[in-house]
């Protein structure tokens, strides 16, 4: 599981903090800190917190990447033409 | 082929596989959008989050591996890590990779991004110790090599992330010395007026800051490992790690000869994100977002090219408007920053550093709880929050709106009387 926040839209309201303290804190007055990485374990709080935010700002899914997209192997096509998943 | 894609063996080709090319292919997903998306990448790592590694990462109090972003969707996309683009045919409608490669596209987004300014003596880089930070390799080195406890780290220029490595120097305790060729930190970004109280908050954190100062040679021993810095002043510290943060290039190289027009603000676009050719039109196929893109922007002179978090997000997803739908949906967004140093939580919304006048609006300097407005040719143009992070949309509707400035509040909050400050008037970008 992966999380992240927008801290461009975080205002710290703190809500976050609240459902998910394994995940998120407040450091010093505004400076809101947070496990980019949790264990799965906490997940139900993490999507509280998610849903929680009062500016929506916290995105929480697998880390993005090839290993998330090989429900179906890659068809390889020739180089010149162009390469790409079949769907 | 000029219309916009439906089928399933259309085929986007996203270069540049970090925060703006994961957005872009998110907002395809979301538009509908079943043909081939194909994201390739210069770095071997799936799109990571950057703005940590200057702060927690560096600290000591965040693994580099645990920057990988979520993933919302699953995008189906083709992944090319590892493997830079070199070459742009716009005629052939190709994109070769490092590899050889060559990837046909009906769409190509270019999200290529930045990397970090290097050190301009070439041996003098190359020393051991003398580093910069942009990816994750360059954090993981420099994050050992502070837990190693030297006895003095250098900044070289004190912009947004020397500002953060000093600061994380002085979280972990150890002598920071911050060099910067202007007046005062982040003046660039922020005028001189904020950068002056910056400098006083650094100094007060125990920050050795000279400003107008350079680094004028890098010395090392004869095992090429850093050991001394020679100042514009005459200084000499005895340094082993130099951290070299003296901005960004843009990743624009492999797009010589493609015909677009690039330059050092990166590659033109309208505000579809369109990149325009050499005869100033923009290419219906070709597209260009986040920190590698530049573009008119309605409230702003000139073109704007905007190197944050928030720009790279909003821009991709304005990209993959265009993509689906063709020239629908302008980038207007404003620019929108932040950071943590120091203990405090600074966002920025607009753009402070062009602005000629500046003006605290709410709370007081003194306190490091306050919001300045920043105002150019009589509008409100940015606004600066400091541990405020609540106050700043109001701001930013009042950029939106054209306000005069200063902008007549009566907040319950502002200094009485309000004083407005007069700033050098920088050139417009």
């Amino acid at each position: 599981m992966r999380v992240m926040v927008d801290l461009a839209r975080c205002q710290s309201y703190g809500q976050c903090v609240f459902a998910a303290p394994e995940i998120f804190e407040i450091s010093g007055q505004e400076v809101l800190e947070y496990d980019s990485a949790p264990s799965d374990e906490w997940r139900l709080h993490a999507l509280r917190a998610r849903a929680a935010c009062p500016v929506q700002a916290i995105t929480i899914g697998p880390a993005a990447g090839p290993g998330q997209d090989l429900r179906q192997p890659p068809a390889t096509r020739p180089a010149a033409d162009s390469v790409g998943v079949l769907r | 082929m000029s219309g916009y894609p439906s089928s399933r063996s259309e085929r986007v080709v996203i270069v540049g596989a970090s925060l703006t090319g994961l957005h872009a292919a998110d907002a395809l997903r979301d538009g509908g959008f079943t043909g081939h998306i194909t994201l390739v990448g210069a770095e071997p790592h799936p799109p990571y989050d950057r703005p940590p590694l200057s702060k927690r990462v560096l600290a000591g109090r965040m693994s580099a591996d645990s920057t990988g972003l979520p993933q919302r969707q699953d995008l189906d996309a083709h992944w090319r890590l590892g493997n830079a683009a070199v070459a742009l045919d716009r005629d052939a409608r190709t994109v070769t990779l490092e590899d050889g490669t060559t990837l046909g596209f009906d769409k190509l987004l270019i999200a290529t991004g930045t990397r970090a300014r290097r050190w301009p003596d070439p041996d003098e880089a190359a020393l051991t110790g003398v580093l910069s930070i942009r990816t994750r390799e360059d954090a993981v080195e420099l994050q050992a090599r502070l837990a190693a406890r030297p006895g003095r780290v250098l900044v070289i220029g004190a912009g947004f992330v020397g500002s953060e490595v000093a600061s994380v120097c002085r979280e972990l305790g150890l002598d920071v010395t911050v060099v910067e060729r202007s007046a005062a930190p982040l003046a660039g970004a922020l005028g001189a007026w904020a950068g002056t109280a910056a400098g006083r908050l650094q100094r007060r954190h125990g920050v050795d800051l000279r400003t107008d100062t350079s680094v004028v040679e890098l010395e090392g021993d004869a095992d090429g490992r850093l050991r001394r810095a020679r100042l514009s002043d005459g200084a000499v510290l005895d340094v082993d790690v130099a951290v070299v943060a003296l901005g960004a290039v843009r990743n624009v190289e492999w797009l010589a000869g493609s015909g677009l027009t690039v330059d050092s603000r990166g590659v033109r676009c309208d505000p579809y994100c369109r990149a325009v050719d050499a005869d100033g039109r923009p290419c219906d196929d070709i597209l260009a977002a986040g920190d590698v893109a530049c573009w008119p922007h309605p409230l702003y002179e000139g073109l704007l090219a905007v190197e944050h978090w928030d720009n790279a997000v909003r821009q991709a997803r304005v990209a993959a408007t265009t993509i689906l739908h063709g020239p629908v949906r302008e980038h207007t967004a404003l620019p929108t920053f932040w950071s943590n140093q120091f203990g405090l939580n600074i966002k920025v919304v607009g753009v402070p550093g062009r602005a000629d006048q500046v003006a605290v609006l709410q709370g007081s300097v003194e306190r490091a709880a306050f919001v300045a407005a920043y105002g150019r040719g009589g509008r409100v143009i940015g606004a600066l929050a400091v541990n405020t992070p609540r106050a700043l949309d109001a701001y930013a509707e009042m950029i939106s709106r054209r306000m005069s400035f200063p902008p007549d509040l009566n907040a319950a909050d502002a200094p009485d009387p309000v004083h407005v400050l007069d700033l050098a008037v920088p050139a417009a970008g």
